[in-house]
């Protein structure tokens, strides 16, 4: 069904959180390289299709392909090669960015030398990375969390609400590192309430609605 | 959730069929001809008098729940190493799990009743009977990961290895409390009915008993695991109408 | 862009390394959990105020302050985890859940380690017992293997608890019942190294066995299940 050159497909997908439908009978494309844009009202299913890209919530019906792997028998190897960044930053909070980094270096195996670089890339100082994450500004967990994107090197890279709370120069910061992922062949998907600025960066918009997908064009 | 067959509609399907309801019938009489065994036709015991009744209705309940646990652990590794990992096992070690919870909690209060009449205490702390203490709590505790909600087959999963680790916990437990007794040198406790000399009819008075009880328990699973299998369609069915509402907030 | 493969036991080390870590840093293990269990020591006392009884009995209360405490030092490690939902970032990371499990497992022997030290010190003051060095090899021993079965079944169930969100609340109802042989058996033993209630040094040791059978089964147990019980 799925080609080689598309990262996701989704038919028809079914979501359940308890009882409820998060995401009903969504079906969706993705080519690799591209950037989506996810737009939709609060409760439209944004982050449950994130997350089901990501594996990390069970398909119910349906069926959904991610980077080849089918997700209904093969989610663990997909997760593999896919990062996420929720609403959660999923970083520990009584250590510092360094000690973070370092923990996901450990984990998926990077060197020395790719942890330092993410943490550059993200504009993470010497000062702020031996700083405890509590003790960070929004905007300052959520560098420290992009830079621990980097060093997962994932290929699907899954982004929800990526610019809240961050300053202009992070916005941007964040632009050219989803650019620079694509132009290495990764592919993303964004969800976003911030349609100027997402949409800027995205070559293609798609909208949620009541849990399923309605195309809203490439840009 | 592939394997549940779509009902005709969950509410008004009956859960007994002509078999069951046959196995049903011969329960019932079984017990009639039990109750008339046990308190008219069978000899009061010379030590105990009365009190060894209560035997037959302590021994099969006790060995339902411990059936019930087997049955359990059985239909959770079939599921677990089933290639198709059929629903319909899971279900059917979630009934038996409540079944046997049920009998676990009516031989303690059996036993301990026999207990008071025998030993004069309510409680011992006897090997066997603490082990089973554990046992009811593990299993209550069985029922509530069940209960924990998500998928079905999340459910059958996260249970199924539940199950699992508990057939390697109980002897664990049984094994300890059974070298901590030892290790206190008090007389070795009597069971209730180790000291009560059978005659034929009492034999098969208790054997009867056994049988009888096992034929509820079945009966029992039967129905309940068709009930199990009929709120998960329910949950499926509803899921039919929430896609529905769904739709429309497109429009 | 695709990953080196990582073993089991790198992901364990990593996972070890930093709940120590932020174990040390945070320390509310030494601020909150140990002075709970320095109150329930004293409470004990009170509950049973005769000294005869104290002494006889002193084995039993340092095990049960330490599976009291294993809850709530069990609950803290899967809190870090879902603090700010670093357990969905690991799951995606595709890792070996075996790992986690190993990994969360050897934080918890180290903590309940460092935590049994502090009780049984308090109990020698406190429930004024007597221990030889022969009594302190049985128990340091008694110690680690019992903590090796409490924390494969703590970080089995604990995990089960942090996935299924909401329902931290049935962990007692699932540890408790389970690490019963441990609570037996590391209380018999620690019988026979204070030398109370008439047990020699010797009858100790086969307990350990107990142990050591019952820390083999669940850590091989638990490296197989954790994943099934924490993913969704």
């Amino acid at each position: 069904m799925s080609s080689v050159d598309e990262a996701v497909r989704l038919h028809n997908a079914v979501v359940l959180l308890g009882s409820f439908p998060a995401l009903a009978e969504a079906s969706l494309v993705v080519k690799k390289g591209e950037i989506v844009l996810i737009s939709g009202a609060n409760g439209a299913g944004k982050t449950t299709l994130l997350r089901l890209c990501a594996g990390l919530v069970p398909l119910a019906r349906g069926e959904a392909t991610v980077l080849g792997f089918n997700l209904s028998t093969q989610r663990r190897e997909a997760q593999a090669h896919v990062g996420i960044l929720g609403h959660a930053n999923g970083l520990y909070l009584d250590l510092t960015a360094q000690e973070n980094l370092q923990f996901w270096g450990a984990i998926v195996g990077a060197s020395t030398r790719e942890i330092a670089l993410s943490g550059e890339r993200m504009g993470l100082h010497t000062r702020l990375l031996g700083t405890t994450v509590a003790k960070m500004s929004a905007g300052q967990r959520r560098r420290t969390a992009l830079a621990t994107l980097i060093i997962r090197r994932a290929s699907l890279w899954l982004l929800d609400e990526p610019h809240a709370g961050l300053d202009a120069a992070g916005r941007d910061e964040i632009d050219n590192i989803l650019r620079e992922a694509t132009s290495a062949g990764a592919t993303v998907i964004v969800a976003s309430h911030e349609l100027e600025r997402a949409g800027a960066l995205a070559t293609r918009r798609i909208e949620v609605v009541g849990g399923a997908i309605v195309e809203r064009g490439a840009q | 959730m592939n394997s549940i067959q779509p009902f005709p509609s969950p509410l008004t399907t009956p859960t007994g069929t002509r078999a069951s309801r046959g196995l049903g019938l011969v329960v019932f009489l079984g017990m009639v001809l039990l109750t008339m065994l046990g308190l008219f036709f069978t000899d009061e015991d010379v030590v105990q008098g009365s009190t060894v009744r209560l035997m037959y209705i302590h021994v099969p309940t006790a060995w339902v729940a411990y059936l019930a646990f087997i049955v359990t652990a059985v239909a959770s590794a079939m599921y677990m190493w089933g290639k198709q990992h059929s629903l319909t096992f899971d279900r059917i070690a979630g009934a038996s799990a409540e079944v046997g919870v049920i009998f676990m909690g009516l031989s303690l209060v059996t036993g301990s009743l026999w207990g008071r009449l025998t030993w004069g205490t309510y409680w011992q702390w006897d090997p066997r009977l603490t082990t089973t203490v554990f046992l009811f709590v593990t299993y209550v505790g069985y029922l509530a990961v069940r209960d924990l909600g998500g998928s079905h087959q999340q459910r059958a999963k996260r249970s199924g290895v539940v199950a699992l680790l508990a057939v390697l916990e109980i002897p664990l437990v049984h094994f300890s409390v059974v070298l901590w007794r030892s290790l206190h040198q008090e007389a070795s406790i009597l069971q209730p009915n180790g000291n009560v000399t059978m005659d034929g009819l009492m034999l098969f008075t208790l054997l009867f008993g056994v049988a009888v009880f096992t034929l509820l328990f079945a009966w029992m699973v039967l129905h309940r695991q068709r009930v199990l299998t009929l709120a998960d369609a329910i949950d499926d069915g509803g899921l039919e109408t929430a896609l529905q509402e769904r739709r429309n907030e497109v429009n | 862009m695709t990953q080196h493969p990582i073993s089991t036991m790198s992901v364990a080390r990593a996972i070890a390394t930093k709940d120590l870590r932020i174990e040390w840093r945070s320390k509310v293990l030494v601020n909150q959990v140990l002075p709970f269990a320095g109150i329930v020591m004293v409470l004990f006392a009170f509950a049973l105020d005769n000294d005869g009884i104290l002494q006889r009995v002193a084995p039993g209360l340092v095990w049960l302050a330490v599976l009291f405490s294993s809850l709530i030092i069990v609950q803290r490690t899967f809190a870090i985890e879902s603090a700010d939902n670093a357990l969905d970032a690991i799951k995606v990371a595709g890792v070996s859940s075996a790992g986690v499990f190993l990994g969360k497992a050897v934080a918890l022997v180290v903590q309940l380690l460092l935590f049994e030290c502090v009780l049984v010190l308090l109990s020698l003051v406190l429930y004024q017992v007597h221990l030889s060095w022969g009594g302190a090899v049985l128990l340091v021993t008694v110690s680690f293997l019992a903590n090796i079965g409490i924390a494969a079944m703590g970080a089995l169930y604990g995990g089960l608890g942090a996935a299924a969100k909401g329902r931290e609340t049935l962990l007692p109802l699932l540890l408790l019942p389970a690490v019963a042989p441990v609570l037996i058996a590391a209380t018999r033993a620690t019988e026979s190294a204070f030398g109370v209630s008439g047990a020699t040094l010797g009858e100790g040791w086969p307990w350990v066995a107990l142990l050591a059978v019952f820390g083999a089964l669940f850590t091989f147990g638990g490296t197989l299940a954790f994943g099934v019980l924490t993913e969704e």
